[in-house]
């Protein structure tokens, strides 16, 4: 298969994926029997004329087909729908808290990347040492325990020293500077931060050291040894470059685990992102709320995912085959 | 058809030899099922084991540990280590049951996907590519917060986001099962399929279904008390996620309540790592494919909480 052809699959397998997601919401949210938007005609003590006032609003009296092209026609706009909250439009609200989610779980990603691969880099090069043996056990327990736990933990450790809750302090200056703002920023940052870089390092350790003792098991690193290259050498430009491959694959693969992540730091933390907003919209029962972010959360894991496909593919162009 | 009954035998039983002297070299195996084993005990006795009784108040609010509360009280003053034992529990059954339908659908979609091959195999594996993209724990969320709180909803709906790395490993098992001399020889002689598939199919993939079981309970335990944390699991339920809950919801953090967090996040984590040292050590001596030389080297294959690690075979 020519590069080309690659490019239009995954893009193309990206838009069906993010196609049944939006049918899914709608199953989900208008067939099935006893569904939210169904319920709404059922407004306790509602007089029939209210009902029925009620199912014309929304539309519950077309056809179920055509109720489905209207959602979609809304969604190829941009609409959907209102929050039962604070009667804001839904896409207003998610701007704001992924404007508040984006830098937090950024940083985390980056940051348990670096560590991770410093750290399984280690680990696979002394393979067997006490070295290996405890970092490797250490990203086991790390891996076992649960985000929010994490999270609570390191509340408890650090309550009084760090900030717990929200995203700046309300009860600062009134006109903080720039310089003072920020700080207080990453005051608050820091735990969530941690907690996700925590959560993730596990896993990245484990699978890039996996990575790279299957490449340091290749007959190439073998011939690379026996031509005297020096162990850094040989593991930065032979070892290290190929075990990027299934690096690469995995770490994006754990998209869903961070997004699941980030829920659970941000309603530990009481950070106002689109964790919270979920949690709230559970809490609430508001429906619009909860389909758009599920929505919102499924287009940029699939985003992400076939970034990394076309980054993979130009890495290594044999997986078009 | 029929194969000579005292070879059958003797490769059998050399294939249990080959697995007990793999599993004889991995002390983590006989750690892991202990730990498990300890557990599951706990969870049949809890009952009696339990100090206290966990529906009042047998002390202060958030009391310390003591020499009558070893692990304190919780938010509502009820004995902390009961609360413990008695969650055990919840938290193994539905961890189990999740695994259960996840294994169900799993192994189906894997088993028809591989064997029949073709569009049926086609159609299986586009799904499964979708439910691997999408954000399960936030599909799980949603479904769950749809559905209702309750117990039943919180097992079905792990267990039929889960399913996706079961179906595409035992699919490559029986994908190359299903080109085996024996196998074909079993069709040609006149097997149907049904036939070929009990007699021939599932005994092969069976232990490696058994060591994914392990694997697959890890993840949804994690799950669940994830979707215990945020309020999904049946509020009456005593459960390790919903101790955690309530530690969250009536800030333990505020009373410096250590004791309200540390433990239930200790007994998740044992069992995780359990699981994972079983699942782990079974998987690797049932995979004949992990025996090839340098991949034998490799002490931890990682299987992503929410991804599809398995896959990168």
């Amino acid at each position: 298969m020519r590069g080309a052809d690659y490019v239009v699959k995954r893009v193309g397998f990206a838009v069906a994926t993010v196609l049944a997601a939006a049918t899914i919401n709608f199953f989900l949210f208008r067939v099935l029997p006893g569904s939210a938007v169904t319920n709404l005609a059922h407004v306790p003590g509602a007089t029939a004329q209210l009902r029925h006032l009620l199912v014309v609003e929304f539309g519950l009296d077309r056809p179920k087909w055509e109720q489905f092209f209207i959602y979609l026609g809304q969604l190829a706009h941009g609409n959907l729908g209102v929050s039962f909250i604070n009667q804001q439009p839904v896409t207003a609200n998610l701007g704001g808290d992924l404007a508040n989610t984006i830098p937090v779980v950024a940083i985390a990603t980056v940051l348990s990347l670096v560590v991770g691969i410093v750290a399984g880099l280690l680990s696979a090069c002394r393979r067997g040492s006490w070295l290996d043996h405890i970092s490797t056990n250490v990203a086991i327990v790390l891996y076992a325990f649960p985000t929010q736990w994490i999270a609570l933990t390191l509340l408890i450790f650090f309550a009084g020293a760090l900030p717990t809750a929200g995203m700046s302090n309300p009860f600062q200056l009134q006109q903080p500077s720039l310089w003072q703002s920020m700080v207080d920023y990453l005051r608050h940052a820091i735990l969530p931060i941690l907690t996700l870089v925590l959560t993730l390092y596990g896993g990245n350790v484990l699978i890039v050291r996996s990575a790279l003792l299957d490449t340091l098991g290749e007959d190439y690193v073998l011939t690379a040894r026996a031509k005297g290259l020096s162990p850094l050498r040989i593991v930065r430009s032979h070892a290290l470059r190929n075990a990027m491959l299934p690096i690469t694959t995995l770490v994006t693969l754990s998209l869903g685990y961070v997004v699941a992540g980030a829920i659970l730091v941000e309603v530990v933390f009481s950070w106002p992102g689109i964790g919270t907003a979920l949690y709230n919209a559970v809490l609430e029962r508001d429906y619009p709320m909860l389909q758009g972010i599920f929505l919102v959360l499924t287009i940029s894991v699939v985003f992400f995912n076939t970034v990394a496909d076309l980054v993979y593919f130009k890495l290594d162009p044999r997986v078009a085959r | 058809m029929e194969e000579p009954a005292p070879r059958l035998h003797a490769r059998a039983r050399s294939r249990l030899e080959a697995a007990a002297r793999t599993l004889q070299r991995r002390p983590a195996m006989t750690v892991g099922a202990l730990i498990l084993a300890a557990f599951v005990t706990i969870a049949a006795i809890a009952p009696w084991a339990a100090p206290y009784a966990t529906g009042h108040a047998t002390g202060p609010v958030y009391g310390p540990p003591s020499s009558r509360h070893w692990l304190g009280l919780d938010d509502g003053g009820i004995d902390m280590l009961s609360l413990l034992l008695v969650g055990s529990r919840i938290s193994l059954i539905v961890g189990a049951a999740a695994t259960l339908v996840a294994i169900g659908v799993g192994g189906t979609v894997g088993v028809l996907s591989g064997y029949f091959g073709g569009a049926v195999d086609t159609l299986l594996m586009r799904v499964t590519d979708y439910f691997l993209v999408i954000p399960d724990v936030v599909l799980m969320i949603v479904v769950a917060a749809l559905w209702g709180p309750s117990l039943p909803h919180v097992v079905l709906v792990i267990g039929l986001l889960l399913w996706t790395s079961t179906a595409r490993i035992i699919r490559s098992q029986v994908k190359s099962l299903r080109e085996r001399v024996y196998v074909r020889r079993a069709r040609v002689m006149g097997a149907g399929h049904l036939r070929v598939l009990v007699k021939h199919i599932l005994p092969q993939v069976g232990p490696l279904l058994i060591a994914n079981t392990i694997l697959t309970m890890a993840i949804a335990i994690f799950d669940e008390t994830a979707l215990d944390f945020l309020g999904l699991g049946d509020p009456n339920a005593v459960s390790w996620g919903i101790i955690l809950e309530h530690a969250n919801l009536r800030t333990a953090v505020t009373y410096g309540a250590w004791w309200a967090v540390i433990p239930a996040g200790v007994c998740i984590a044992l069992v995780i790592v359990g699981c994972y040292l079983v699942g782990q050590a079974l998987e690797d001596a049932l995979n004949p494919r992990l025996r090839v030389s340098h991949l034998a080297t490799r002490q931890w294959r990682l299987r992503a909480l929410a991804g599809r690690g398995s896959e990168a075979e």
